[in-house]
């Protein structure tokens, strides 16, 4: 088994969070197979903060509780404060991670940020839609 | 909890025999085989004892026994001694791209070193085509090194048909048949190879101990410079206990080999045909038919490796994977992406490989836990939401 601190594998059997969000306000999809992890975050939008959260997550042990992690991290979150979310404060909320598995499978930041930077860009293009 | 050890490519456990055998060589019998005293003599035969006992295992001659380290050691030794002993007559090298790591990037060191290397593709069940093999050959080709079986797929290779064509081609054959010696009939005079590699820990003996055996008047240049043990060959003090080890399990696999290919073969079948039936889109990995005999492996789509392996070791399922998430190296199994598998579904390698303790209540809880593991990965997967999303809007 890899060394997992206690956090990880809690996040690991009893991920926070899993799903889809039926039209969502925004996806963000990070990773790909061939590196071994993939991400997808699904958001839902109230007054600039993230009232919901969902994400799906093919990969390692360390991949699904990074996901789970950030999901817990970020909910009810306004968006800037969900963009300060870091690869480096989730490892540190999760007791660390392994040295390999830290960017390879740490992407779960990067794809709630896709989700977040989607959001943004629809909002700007029906503004300017509504102009 | 029920434990089920289903790694056996990853090491066999030792016999209760093996371990009473190297016992005395742990304890009082500690003299150094090179010494010239009683204590030496008493260690030098036990020494000698197993290289015979390993001789009658792979149909050879004593003397052509070298004691190694490890199977990577005697990989490392063949590839490379080989080579090096022939570098006036040629520089180049001919290996299957499945090869082990230890034989693989032994002959890509002798391609920093000078040389030029082939390697030979195989056919999506991981088997090598000869005819490829007969078409990789240059003037100037030294060595070719195809294994016998592969540990990760369990595709057992057409070795005697390569060596005819090396023979025809007076080159040097080195075969690494870690995954087959002591499991199934392995006969150098059968194979008709020059050189072949085994290991202690996948037949029941200890780890750290393998053999290179080569046929007399092939030369081979030495990687360890020392003393003359092993006929001058190999230096180091012997592993006297190891290798004891290593003759008495060689003994017992030759004397019990059919009657364990029996036991194993079944029990194989089984997982092969269950857990596909029992899960969608499971696929079998290696050759249908020519696989050896304790072995089953699978790739699981839209999950992955190492995440299926953490869920079967809390059922207390021990097995492997070729995921890039399993790997040191971060990188999925080279054997599946050379058999032409996908990136993604190499990702959900599963292998499970059977020995002696298995019983086949143990397929049965395999075929019962696997199935809950696979769903609740695969409710996680991006991937099969696309699969389930695409395959809806297709109807």
């Amino acid at each position: 088994m890899p060394v997992y601190s206690e956090k990880v594998m809690d996040h690991f059997m009893h991920p926070r969070n899993v799903g889809e969000i039926e039209n969502p306000d925004g996806i963000g999809e990070e990773g790909n197979p061939v590196c071994g992890d993939m991400m997808t975050f699904y958001i839902k939008v109230k007054d600039n903060r993230l009232e919901d959260i969902k994400f799906k997550t093919f990969g390692c042990g360390a991949a699904i509780a990074v996901s789970s992690m950030v999901s817990e991290m970020a909910m009810g979150k306004t968006l800037d404060e969900a963009m300060k979310i870091t690869p480096t404060s989730v490892a540190e909320e999760l007791q660390g991670l392994p040295k390999n598995k830290f960017h390879c499978s740490n992407l779960g930041a990067q794809a709630l940020h896709k989700a977040i930077e989607d959001y943004l860009s629809k909002q700007k293009a029906q503004g300017e839609k509504k102009e | 909890m029920r434990k089920v050890y289903l790694d056996n490519a990853a090491t066999t456990p030792l016999l209760p025999e093996v371990r009473e055998a190297m016992l005395p060589f742990l304890g009082e019998v500690f003299g150094n085989p090179s010494s010239l005293h009683d204590w030496g003599d008493t260690a030098r035969q036990a020494v000698d004892a197993a290289r015979e006992q390993v001789a009658v295992l792979i149909g050879a001659n004593a003397e052509e026994v070298i004691f190694t380290g490890s199977g990577t050691e005697s990989n490392n030794f063949a590839i490379k001694g080989l080579a090096l002993a022939q570098q006036s007559k040629g520089k180049h090298v001919v290996v299957s791209a499945i090869e082990h790591f230890s034989a693989l990037h032994s002959a890509r060191t002798l391609e920093k070193w000078g040389f030029e290397l082939t390697e030979v593709p195989v056919d999506k069940y991981g088997m090598v085509n000869p005819d490829d093999v007969r078409e990789s050959i240059r003037k100037d080709t030294v060595l070719i090194s195809v294994m016998h079986a592969n540990g990760e797929v369990g595709t057992i290779e057409p070795i005697k048909e390569i060596a005819r064509i090396a023979k025809e081609n007076k080159i040097v054959f080195h075969t690494d048949a870690i995954a087959t010696a002591g499991t199934i009939p392995v006969d150098v005079k059968e194979l008709g190879v020059d050189a072949l590699s085994l290991a202690g820990n996948q037949f029941y003996g200890p780890k750290g101990v393998g053999a290179l055996w080569v046929r007399r008047g092939v030369r081979i240049m030495p990687l360890l410079d020392g003393g003359v043990q092993e006929g001058g060959r190999r230096a180091g003090t012997e592993n006297v206990p190891a290798i004891v080890g290593l003759g008495k399990a060689a003994e017992l696999a030759k004397a019990s080999m059919s009657a364990r290919i029996k036991q194993l073969t079944p029990l194989r079948d089984r997982l092969l045909k269950e857990l596909p039936a029992s899960i969608e889109h499971v696929m079998v990995t290696g050759h249908p038919q020519n696989r050896l005999p304790g072995h089953a492996s699978f790739c699981v789509e839209f999950i992955e490796g190492e995440s299926m392996l953490m869920f079967l070791n809390m059922e207390g399922i021990a097995v492997s994977s070729g995921s890039a998430c399993t790997s040191r190296a971060l990188k999925a199994s080279h054997v599946l992406i050379a058999m032409g598998i996908s990136h993604e579904l190499a990702q959900g390698s599963l292998l499970c490989t059977f020995g002696l303790d298995n019983t086949d209540e143990d397929v049965d809880y395999m075929v019962k836990v696997l199935p809950p593991i696979v769903d609740r990965l695969r409710q996680m997967s991006p991937l099969y939401s696309k699969f389930i999303k695409a395959s809806k809007g297709g109807k």
